[in-house]
């Protein structure tokens, strides 16, 4: 199956996501990478990240783009290749881009895959619905198909390897432009979709000058902080920070979640976690039924232990 | 100002999942909203939009008779028609090709859908539309205003918050931020029943996909409870145990 990957370029290097995607293409062709191609835009550094995850060839498309104009070069990439899988990242950029190619290519989409697809008469492949509280299997009923690879499903797998790069450039469109990026706080640690580890407060925290002991924590577990919607809405926290059902969806390896009831909407965004710690000093909050390890305390009385034995755990690393 | 908001229905966040055979969302006891992007940020801000440079604004459902108490709702809330194409929920593609041939008979200014509904967490619908009506698109915006003639957008991202530029008409799906829920009044319930509800005939559009089965997730095994005066334990079973740290 011939495949085409998209990889969304930050600062000329693949995206986690775009890497993710890029991994689970070349998982679902094992031992045949040579059909695969990935294509990134705009200026990368070096191969861009993608060698390493097994990716031999692609294609550097130079110039500024939309999304329009990214369909525009995909597409005629789809048929000059004679593509018959198209695989992005289930991110901004994708869910973008996926819909048009699936329609201007006659191919079924499906978006947000969380398993290794199957490949038969088309893909079959399980995908999360309601939240996460239940999972589908879709098949394709082209043979043609767009997937999109839920962020922090799959991994990156780093199995090593060279990849070749071409050049090739396509016009830009500009009907929709990115004018600006305000606030941009790049460099202020790990932004949270991409975190492998989340502490998160809630209303349990007390208020914003007791944030401390959770930015403490994250940054000796080199992780991103997060917050329960009243506490954004409050104010006591930046609103990129709340997860749940009406914020944003996160699926870390380890989700440690302080002073959080568990309320169904707030799961909703977090239940794809790998590992869910609660500490809360209710031990009927319903958090505990979705975690794996529960400390029933005051979070001021818990929180520095834990940090006092992760500043030891990091010392003796 | 002619604004197209595309409502879908889905369960209350509180519903219980389950299924009554491999392929079919058991609904016994289930209450059915308007899916919260659709509503509290794509609609309402339809509404602020309609207020401040007049105009109407279209709520309009894919699905069967099930759904007019949700077209309804929306009519309730500020809505001035609403539009009900006949036709099964089957696909995002069969969804987004009887939305698209609805709105290209019937011109509109701007089409607002939600990021994704909490039901199927598809988020493609819009982008589909998008593609099948030669428009520009922008997913998942927190912002929405129009000036001279454009529209312009913010965005959140991880890293900040990205401003974008588009030419009318477009299509938009909403996130939070948008604008804030509001909440039927008397008067906007009274007015519900009375303004026009279209049955639009389904073009025929057939599915590009199908769900083969709906499984439960993998129960967790059980929380092992860590004693508050051992809470340092935790980074030791973090390591050897669980193996994520
Ligand atoms: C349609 C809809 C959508 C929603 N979407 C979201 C969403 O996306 N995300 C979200 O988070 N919420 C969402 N909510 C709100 C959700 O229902 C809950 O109200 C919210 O998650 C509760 O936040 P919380 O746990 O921080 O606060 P609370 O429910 O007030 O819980 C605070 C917890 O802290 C504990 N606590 C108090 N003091 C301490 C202490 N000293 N040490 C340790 N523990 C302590 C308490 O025992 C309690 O369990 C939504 C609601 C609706 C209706
Ligand atoms: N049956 C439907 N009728 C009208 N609009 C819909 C329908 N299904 C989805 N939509 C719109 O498309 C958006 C994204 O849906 P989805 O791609 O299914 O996650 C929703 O937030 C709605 O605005």
């Amino acid at each position: 199956m011939k495949t085409l990957v998209f990889v969304e370029n930050h600062n000329g290097k693949a995206t986690k996501a775009g890497l993710e995607a890029a991994s689970y293409a070349i998982a679902m062709h094992a031992g045949n990478p040579a059909d695969i191609t990935a294509v990134i835009f705009g200026e990368i550094q070096g191969d861009a990240g993608l060698g390493e995850v097994g990716v031999s060839n692609a294609i550097n498309v130079t110039g500024q783009h939309n999304s329009q104009s990214i369909t525009d070069k995909i597409q005629s990439l789809v048929d000059q290749h004679n593509i018959q899988l198209l695989v992005c990242s289930h991110d901004n950029a994708g869910k973008e881009i996926a819909p048009r190619i699936a329609i201007r290519s006659g191919a079924s989409l499906i978006s947000g895959a969380t398993q290794m697809a199957s490949v038969g008469n088309g893909v079959v492949v399980k995908r999360n619905v309601f939240s996460g509280k239940a999972i589908a299997e879709v098949a394709s009923k082209n043979n043609k198909v767009v997937l999109t690879v839920l962020p922090n499903s799959f991994g990156v797998k780093k199995i090593g390897g060279s990849c070749a790069m071409s050049a090739d450039s396509a016009a830009g469109n500009d009907q929709v432009k990115l004018v600006e990026v305000k606030g941009n706080h790049d460099d202020a640690g790990i932004p949270l979709p991409e975190a492998d580890i989340v502490v998160s407060g809630g209303r349990g925290m007390k208020g914003p000058e007791h944030w401390s002991p959770i930015e403490e924590l994250a940054k000796e577990l080199g992780a991103a902080t997060a917050c329960s919607r009243p506490v954004s809405d409050i104010g006591w926290r930046p609103h990129h920070e709340h997860v749940g059902q009406t914020g944003i969806a996160i699926r870390p390896n380890l989700y440690i979640a302080v002073g959080i009831s568990g309320a169904i909407q707030h799961l909703a965004g977090v239940n794809g976690s790998k590992v869910i710690v609660v500490i809360n000093k209710d031990a009927e909050a319903p958090f505990f039924k979705a975690a794996d390890y529960g400390i029933v305390g005051d979070a001021f009385e818990v929180l520095p232990q834990i940090i006092a034995a992760a500043k030891t755990f990091n010392a003796n690393k | 100002m002619k604004i197209l908001v595309c409502i879908s229905k889905v369960p209350d966040t509180t519903a219980k999942i389950a299924f009554s055979n491999p392929t079919t969302y058991d609904e016994n006891g289930v209450t059915f909203i308007i899916n919260p992007y659709d509503e509290w940020y794509a609609l309402v801000r339809a509404l602020e939009l309609k207020e401040t440079l007049g105009g109407t604004v279209v709520a309009a459902s894919v699905g069967g008779a099930d759904y007019e108490p949700i077209i309804r709702k929306a009519l309730a809330i500020g809505a001035d028609e609403g539009v009900r194409i006949d036709a099964p929920e089957s696909d995002a593609f069969a969804v987004a090709t009887e939305l698209a041939q609805y709105a290209k008979v019937n011109d509109f200014d701007l089409i607002l859908c939600g990021k994704e509904t909490i039901q199927y967490n598809g988020g493609v619908v819009p982008g589909m539309m998008a593609e099948m009506l030669g428009l520009p698109y922008v997913f998942g915006a927190s912002k929405l205003e129009l000036k001279d003639n454009k529209v312009v957008l913010e965005r959140e991202i991880a890293t900040g918050i990205e401003v974008f530029e588009s030419s009318l008409p477009m299509v938009v799906s909403a996130a939070k931020g948008m604008a804030e829920q509001r909440i039927p009044n008397m008067r906007g319930i009274m007015a519900a029943r009375t303004k026009p509800l279209a049955l639009v005939p389904s073009c025929g559009a057939a599915a590009a996909t199908a769900v083969q089965q709906f499984e439960m997730p993998p129960a967790k095994s059980g929380c092992k409870m860590i004693p508050a005066d051992q809470a340092g334990s935790l980074i030791q079973l973090l390591h050897e145990e669980a193996k994520v740290i």
